[in-house]
């Protein structure tokens, strides 16, 4: 049995007939078709799946996608504008903050909100706004120095 | 299977005398469902949007903390945090930013976990949790709730509305401190909280210690108080090491050895009644204490 679903993701809507259980990540990634947001573990400990819900992290995998309704969804593909990547990106590959790549979806959400909230983080404020975000290659050094840049350059 | 968006308080309590369970940040219910701990619900009501489980109202009676209060603003919430530290100490160690954006105070009572980061504050402080239904309101102590590993005494038409917290006496401190494997992501393997309020010369005239994954539930250390009156904080401390690590009854798994925890939980109730004291008397140790004085603490 489903239920009809409107979520609106990087301002647009989009409409589905989705199961209760679903998560929004299964339904932006299958239903939607942005597949910017990874899954790593399903179980919110690695943050690859995370969007922002109303401006604020939250980890898709664990999430209802019928309690996102009515709540505005942003995704990795909504970060970029013109087709341009947006400086923060720009900067993680700058900085070599990327390696396989499959963290960095979420890094940038977390950042992105830290940096909303906070324009100017001290380093602890930066580790303590990404530690939902586990990159099993750089060694974070790199995301942080990312960061850190990417704050100072505004 | 049916799930509604809740618009009104009323609108929750009809649809759980209806037979619905209620879904808040779902960070405990959604990853139980997805690791096969738990089952979907066939009809579910999403809290999340009431405004009237979202305020926090320090009035003469002390503070009422609506239940769908996220740990991220109890975290940074003025009154919590100068008056009711320990319960911001705990709310800062939950998870990570998003799980504390979208986990309440409400979910992580009624969840029950033996090892929440919120109950041993709430016991500590004096904390009641006020029950609502179609059929009225009631107010519960915590150790009267807790029954076992997610287990409450609510009734399922029952819905977590508000803890209400008493007023806090002059020169009083509270923390919460718990042994972690990591900084993030975590749950405590143990921990413990320690209310005190001290007299004018530096000793203890009050206090209170609870204790977190050392039981089935967040348990009290009985006769906490009477150890610790008339004690300097250091002494306090000590005497009430020993007293937890006796009063524990952990469990041995793949986290930590029984004989572990219990020798651990000691060093952490000692820390939180330091803690406790120290912001008694005035000192800023910022939240989470974890940060300043215990595990993972800059050297």
């Amino acid at each position: 049995m489903t239920e009809p679903i409107m979520l609106t993701v990087n301002g647009m809507d989009y409409t589905a007939d989705i199961e209760m259980g679903r998560n929004l990540l299964s339904v932006l990634r299958i239903e939607i078709g942005l597949t910017g947001t990874k899954e790593g573990c399903d179980d919110s400990e690695c943050g690859a799946c995370m969007v922002l819900l109303d401006g604020q992290p939250v980890n898709s995998c664990s999430y209802l996608a019928l309690q996102a309704q009515g709540k505005s969804v942003t995704t990795v593909e909504g970060v970029m504008a013109d087709n341009e990547l947006d400086s923060l990106q720009r900067i993680l590959l700058e900085e070599g903050g990327v390696q396989c790549g499959f963290c960095t979806p979420g890094v940038i959400m977390s950042t992105r909100a830290l940096l909303n909230r906070n324009p100017s983080p001290s380093e602890e404020e930066i580790r303590i706004g990404l530690s939902g975000n586990l990159c099993r290659c750089t060694g974070y050094a790199k995301i942080l120095s990312a960061v850190a840049r990417a704050a100072s350059d505004g | 299977m049916s799930f509604a968006i809740a618009g009104s308080l009323d609108e929750a309590l009809n649809a759980l005398a209806a037979g619905a369970r209620p879904i808040a940040g779902g960070t405990d219910l959604v990853v139980g469902i997805r690791q096969g701990k738990a089952q979907l619900p066939t009809s579910l009501v999403a809290i999340d949007r009431l405004d009237e489980l979202g305020h926090i109202e320090p009035s003469d009676r002390g503070v009422q903390i609506g239940s769908m209060v996220s740990h991220s603003r109890l975290m940074v919430e003025p009154t919590v945090v100068s008056n009711y530290t320990a319960l911001a100490d705990g709310a800062a160690l939950v998870g990570s930013p998003s799980t504390r954006n979208v986990g309440t105070l409400g979910g992580n009572v009624m969840s029950a976990s033996p090892a929440m980061d919120t109950g041993a504050p709430l016991i500590v402080l004096g904390g009641v949790v006020r029950l609502q239904s179609a059929q009225g309101s009631r107010t519960v102590d915590p150790s009267d709730l807790w029954t076992g590993p997610g287990q409450t005494s609510a009734r399922a038409d029952e819905l977590c509305v508000a803890i209400d917290l008493p007023p806090r006496p002059a020169q009083s401190g509270s923390a919460y401190v718990r042994l972690e494997y990591r900084r993030a992501m975590e749950i405590a393997v143990v921990g413990a909280a320690a209310s005190v309020t001290l007299a004018d010369d530096g000793t203890i005239i009050d206090g209170a210690v609870a204790l977190t994954a050392v039981a089935p539930t967040i348990i009290e250390v009985d006769g906490a108080e009477a150890l610790m009156t008339g004690l300097l904080p250091d002494a306090a401390a000590a005497a009430i090491a020993t007293a937890a690590s006796e009063v524990a009854r952990p469990i041995s798994d793949l986290r930590a050895s029984d004989s572990y925890r219990r020798h651990t939980v000691g060093v952490m109730a000692a820390r939180a009644v330091d803690a406790a004291a120290r912001r008694a008397a005035g000192e800023e140790i910022a939240v989470p204490v974890n940060r300043a004085i215990g595990v993972g603490a800059p050297r």
